[in-house]
């Protein structure tokens, strides 16, 4: 599967990104789903600056994203998939229909979330968006880095919170 | 007596951001090459979500005067957050990839402006990275 990594994370492209997962996945492309971004020059240009040179990094809405996800899919380069919000995953997932696992990288602390991990806080709208997102089909797995212990989603829904 | 205080304009300083305890290593070791750690405020972003690391570096550059900003990665966040207080502060100056040389440089810069100040900190910063190949 060329998408080798869908990944929900609040800070869209940023270190444990582009490297922490982008070096050893050998991403060569990563593609940004969000409606915000898409919809800007100066956000789309703030984001193409902090992706190193080998990777290509492409903009859509999600509407843009769920209409050209076979493209990327069927790309021979490893890639990443970046949300910055579970909603927007789910909207993706259940418009596409094709995707088997999704990271929980980073969803930090707001008011009305609850600490789950020490890189998840929730509120309970978000946490219906994750069983929504398993009720979909979809193996929801907490990961900050590769190197992390993969948590599941039964586990991040405790609230170890450490 | 701050340096601060003495003859002369003061000496620009500088917020320093970074993952985990990169930016408190970093400084720690200005303080103990130099004395001169003071130049500097200590921002991590560990654990912060974008909007609260653009809300510490504007708190941190309001509290401090400092019109420089460095950062550790040109893909982190923390460079994502101050590139978007740069886009409405002109006089805000960006350093990615910060290094301790380039530190040295900027906290004993005797520069007219925190600019001039911050692009010789960073060509310091660069020339500082050799590859030795045989001793």
């Amino acid at each position: 599967m060329p998408i080798h990594l869908y990944r929900i994370d609040d800070r869209l492209i940023h270190g444990q990104v582009v490297v922490g997962w982008g070096q050893p996945l050998n991403t060569r492309f990563l593609v940004l789903v969000d409606d915000l971004v898409a919809s800007s020059d100066w956000e789309k240009e703030l984001y193409r600056m902090a992706v190193p040179p080998e990777m290509e990094i492409y903009f859509a809405d999600i509407d843009t994203a769920i209409r050209d996800h076979g493209r990327y899919a069927s790309d021979p380069r490893p890639g990443i998939l970046i949300t910055g919000d579970i909603a927007s995953m789910l909207r993706l997932v259940k418009g596409v229909k094709a995707i088997g696992s999704v990271n929980l990288g980073g969803i930090h602390h707001r008011a009305g979330r609850e600490a789950k991990l020490r890189y998840v806080f929730l509120t309970p709208q978000e946490e219906q968006q994750l069983r929504a997102l398993e009720g979909a089909g979809v193996e929801v797995i907490a990961q900050d880095v590769p190197s992390a212990r993969a948590r599941p989603l039964t586990e991040v829904l405790e609230g170890e919170a450490t | 007596m701050s340096d601060d205080e003495g003859a002369g304009p003061p000496k620009p300083k500088a917020i320093v951001v970074g993952h985990g305890e990169f930016s408190a290593g970093l400084v720690s070791a200005v303080g103990q090459i130099c004395g001169l750690a003071d130049k500097l405020v200590v921002l991590s972003n560990t654990g912060m979500a974008p909007e609260d690391i653009e809300a510490a570096i504007r708190r941190e550059l309001a509290r401090t005067g400092a019109r420089v900003v460095f950062t550790d990665l040109p893909g982190g966040s923390g460079t994502i957050a101050a590139r978007r207080i740069a886009k409405e502060n002109p006089g805000l100056v960006l350093v990615t990839g910060v290094n301790l040389a380039t530190l040295l440089d900027f906290v004993f810069s005797s520069a007219g402006t925190p600019e001039e100040a911050a692009r010789s900190a960073a060509e310091r910063g660069k020339a500082s990275l050799i590859v030795i190949e045989r001793g």
